[in-house]
């Protein structure tokens, strides 16, 4: 599978993201500049941690304006997978392509620990390699991960299945645990746990590994 | 001409600044503060036009860029 990882200004998770899918996992990956208008050839996009554009305004507003968001938004629209990682998963809400946003962590303190997480469903391209249930430490590092939807829209996620990570003991205030959710045509992912700072075993936990095997073995049974 | 923007949490967004100055405020024996909701602020500089126009190039701007309307509400004012 061909992954393209989306480089803004201000990204800091990029090379972690390459890293894991170039040199841990052997696939073919390719950096993919803001200013792109064209993903190249990828499968799958990762929007990367980091503070784009300084965070300025709200975390993933100027960033959703770039011309390669709007190939990103394109690529979705098409069935294209999409993963959105801390900073990744912020940018998606402003970009709308899921719902909700996310807000200052309860605590107001920026928060960098590892978590548990509980996968919910294994019915997403991102969590098929999981088991419903199944309890996945990875680590969390930000200052803005409290996620919020008005009622009914937490209420259509949860009858649709679409909450694929809800964290076991909740960090941030989010509002039903939620910890990461994809869209409707379950294609496109965010969360805001780090996998790619879990998979390897020098790093303290694997379980990270999951989530790129569950998008591996997605391609697979296409 | 001067665009006046203030951009605040919705109703039923949490507001954990607005709680915790509140909460400065009450322990510097402060009376009677009911609530505080922190927001934004923001002046933009407007070339002078058609006021109708230009109100509607802000409420514009406000809508896509400047308040996210998922957890924001904003209010403007147009003036010299």
């Amino acid at each position: 599978m061909r992954f393209g990882i989306i480089r803004f200004p201000g990204s800091n998770c990029d090379q972690d993201c390459y890293h894991v899918l170039a040199n841990v996992f052997g696939q073919p990956t390719h950096y993919v500049w803001h200013k792109d208008t064209s993903l190249g050839d990828a499968d799958c996009i990762v929007i990367p941690g980091g503070f784009s554009y300084g965070d300025y305004l709200r975390t993933g507003a100027i960033a959703r304006f770039s011309p390669a968001m709007k190939a990103v938004a394109d690529h979705a629209k098409a069935g294209g997978l999409v993963i959105g990682i801390c900073n990744g998963f912020q940018i998606l809400c402003e970009a709308h392509l899921l719902p909700g946003a996310l807000i200052r962590n309860r605590s107001l303190k920026f928060i960098c620990e590892h978590v548990q997480l509980r996968v919910e469903t294994t019915d997403s391209p991102f969590t098929n390699a999981c088991k419903k249930g199944q309890i996945l430490r990875i680590p969390i590092a930000h200052g803005e991960g409290c996620y919020f939807a008005e009622p009914a829209i937490i209420k259509q996620l949860q009858r649709e299945d679409r909450i694929l990570v809800r964290y076991v003991h909740n960090p941030n205030g989010s509002v039903d645990n939620i910890a990461g959710i994809c869209n409707e045509g379950r294609n496109v992912f965010g969360l805001m746990p780090h996998p790619e700072r879990a998979s390897e075993k020098i790093l303290g936990s694997e379980d990270g590994r999951l989530i790129f095997e569950s998008i591996l073995k997605s391609a697979v049974n296409v | 001409m001067k665009a006046k923007i203030i951009v605040m949490p919705k109703k039923t967004v949490l507001d954990p600044q607005g709680k915790t100055v509140k909460h400065a405020l009450e322990s510097m024996h402060f009376k009677g503060i009911k609530d505080v909701r922190i927001g934004k602020f923001m002046e933009i500089e407007l070339e002078d036009g058609d006021r109708a126009a230009l109100e509607k190039q802000i409420d514009e701007a406000c809508h896509q860029l400047l308040s996210n309307p998922v957890i924001e509400d904003y209010t403007f004012e147009i003036s010299r």
